[in-house]
């Protein structure tokens, strides 16, 4: 017989005591846990934007945990449910070091601002980005709370309007129609594992939930094949990655909705291209003007530019 | 040249004087980066320029201070990535879990859409979020998985509001939220004397809940949870009454009973 359990009730007081397995931290008062004010020596290494202090960090918190050789002495199964505590404690308190991270840095020193975006939030662009690690715009562009409302999915893809609904057009909808967003970037990058999949994909009865999800990008891997049949796989993947980013502006024009807004001039879509070989980044616009969305689909760009 | 604003100013200022003066050594350089990443940190008005220059200057801000300065991290991230979390975040503009949480490049693989829902397994219906989940349990061996809510969920408003309200619908949003359905049936009968913004609250929460038994309707997460130990955690932020709430979701299985035959 399976029971499913909460390890303890979401919607229990404010008040935790220190051992039980959640944690409710409060902003602005007093009320930190104990265990906050041990790990206040480790926030200070959160004052300087650094990723090499930061990895240290989950060094002197592990050193923290308990004495060393403590587990040793115990036998199979206890050690097994530490080990399971242990791990559950470890992501708590990272969990828990970085929110307080992001409040001394952050949230206590704009308290204006943050009570406004409580309020209602105005975000100018849309993003449209790979749900990859090691891309978030937030970390590569900077953006900070309020600016994007951001759609993270595999191979930043954007479904076209005859797919019907999916997570991506309703975000859309939302962003679009509702919040009025006056920019949409769709943004890829290199070493995509989604375009990889893409481009490794054979006609073979397997089903997985990647491959028909990626076969959105479909035409992109089509136009790379024609384009670039004589380069390495590798050089076919990146190749693929940036006709696929072009791919999904077109489909984002198979939206009635986004097409109006574009050709009178309220909307404009970008779309960019995040290398982290060699970390530089590629943006162009799209030209609505010289763009064929029906057929074979024909973008045209403009305002390209290329950092590094 | 686009308009300077007062911190770039003082910025150019502070670069001119190094170049005048040589004598200025590594401690001065030093000093000047953090006060722009101080000036950086403050900058939560970004300030009105072209959509253009802003990626122009976080990108810039991101190569400089972040990229430049630790090689061996991204020389490793460019062979492959092994985050230890996958997240599911609304896509909200105020909730993106790399700033709320201080996630750097490589750690958090990331989903954001309306209300951060997950829907039960559907190959066809939703193979967006299914991919996402087979790749970052199936290729990327991800050890957690967070769900996070927030306060004033757009989604969750819609979920709990339409079709009572008689608004007209919008065709993906609604289709969207309804995978919530069960949160808003169980918040409605169980604290049906809530006033609305009570129950929205509430909905906000379930639904992460909702979305978290959800999870294990995916059989290569099952097995997960069984074999590698696989955590999945809820997590709600309230950014209004600054608040920030971590649980452990888990479920286990007894032992069985045998009932002995009678003869």
């Amino acid at each position: 017989m399976a029971s499913i359990a909460l390890s303890s009730d979401p919607f229990a007081s404010k008040t935790l005591p220190i051992s039980s397995s959640s944690y409710c931290i409060q902003l602005g008062t007093s009320r930190i846990s104990a265990r906050a004010l041990i790990t206040g020596r480790i926030e200070q290494t959160h004052l300087r934007l650094s990723t090499e202090l930061r990895r240290n960090q989950g060094f002197t918190l592990k050193a923290s945990m308990g004495p060393p050789g403590l587990t040793e002495q115990l036998n199979n199964s206890k050690l097994d449910t530490l080990a399971e505590a242990e791990d559950e404690c470890d992501i708590f308190n990272d969990l828990k070091d970085r929110f307080l991270s992001f409040k001394k840095n952050k949230y206590m020193k704009n308290p204006e601002q943050f009570e406004s975006l409580a309020k209602a939030q105005e975000p100018k662009f849309m993003v449209i980005a790979c749900a990859d690690s090691r891309v978030c715009p937030s970390n590569v562009l900077g953006f900070q709370p309020g600016e994007t409302f951001t759609i993270r999915n595999i191979a930043n893809l954007v479904p076209p309007f005859v797919r019907g609904p999916t997570e991506t057009n309703a975000a859309l909808e939302f962003a679009v129609n509702t919040l009025q967003v006056e920019n949409i970037f769709v943004i890829g990058h290199s070493c995509c594992g989604g375009i990889r999949a893409l481009m490794s994909m054979q006609d073979d009865a397997s089903a997985s939930f990647i491959k028909n999800w990626v076969v959105i990008g479909k035409n992109a891997r089509i136009k790379t094949e024609a384009a670039a049949s004589n380069l390495s796989f590798d050089e076919q993947c990146s190749h693929c990655e940036k006709e696929s980013i072009n791919h999904s502006l077109l489909n984002l024009l198979t939206y009635p909705w986004i097409e109006q807004k574009v050709a009178n001039g309220e909307l404009m879509i970008h779309g960019g291209y995040y290398n982290f070989i060699d970390c530089s980044f590629e943006k162009w616009t799209l030209d609505y003007r010289g763009t064929k969305v029906d057929g074979n689909g024909r973008i045209a760009t403009k305002n390209k530019a290329f950092w590094c | 040249m686009a308009k300077h604003s007062p911190d770039q100013l003082a910025i150019e200022e502070l670069k001119k004087l190094i170049r005048e003066k040589e004598e200025l050594n590594e401690s001065a350089d030093t000093k000047i980066e953090d006060v722009i990443a101080e000036l950086q940190l403050q900058g939560c008005h970004p300030t009105p320029e072209t959509a253009e220059q802003r990626i122009i200057d976080g990108f810039t801000y991101f190569k400089i201070h972040n990229f430049d300065k630790n090689p061996d991290l991204y020389k490793e991230l460019a062979k492959g990535q092994s985050p230890k979390f996958l997240i599911f975040a609304c896509s909200d503009s105020r909730v993106s879990p790399t700033t709320i949480l201080n996630f750097q490049p490589g750690e958090a693989f990331m989903v954001r859409n309306i209300a951060n829902m997950v829907p039960p397994f559907n190959q066809l219906r939703y193979s967006g979020v299914g991919a996402a989940i087979e790749y970052a349990i199936l290729e990327l061996k991800v050890p957690n998985i967070l769900i996070i809510g927030h306060s004033r969920c757009g989604g969750i408003a819609r979920l709990m509001s339409h079709p009572e309200d008689d608004s007209p619908s919008f065709e993906f949003i609604d289709d969207w939220v309804k995978i919530g359905l069960p949160a808003k049936i169980k918040v409605l009968k169980e604290h049906a004397s809530c006033d609305s913004l009570e129950q929205r609250t509430l909905c906000e929460k379930e639904s992460v809940n909702n979305s978290l038994v959800n999870l294990h309707t995916y059989p290569f997460v099952d097995e997960q949870i069984r074999s590698k130990g696989l955590g999945l955690f809820g997590v709600y932020y309230d950014f209004v009454n600054g608040e920030f709430k971590l649980w452990k979701y888990e479920s286990h299985v007894t032992k069985h009973i045998s009932i002995p035959h009678c003869h």
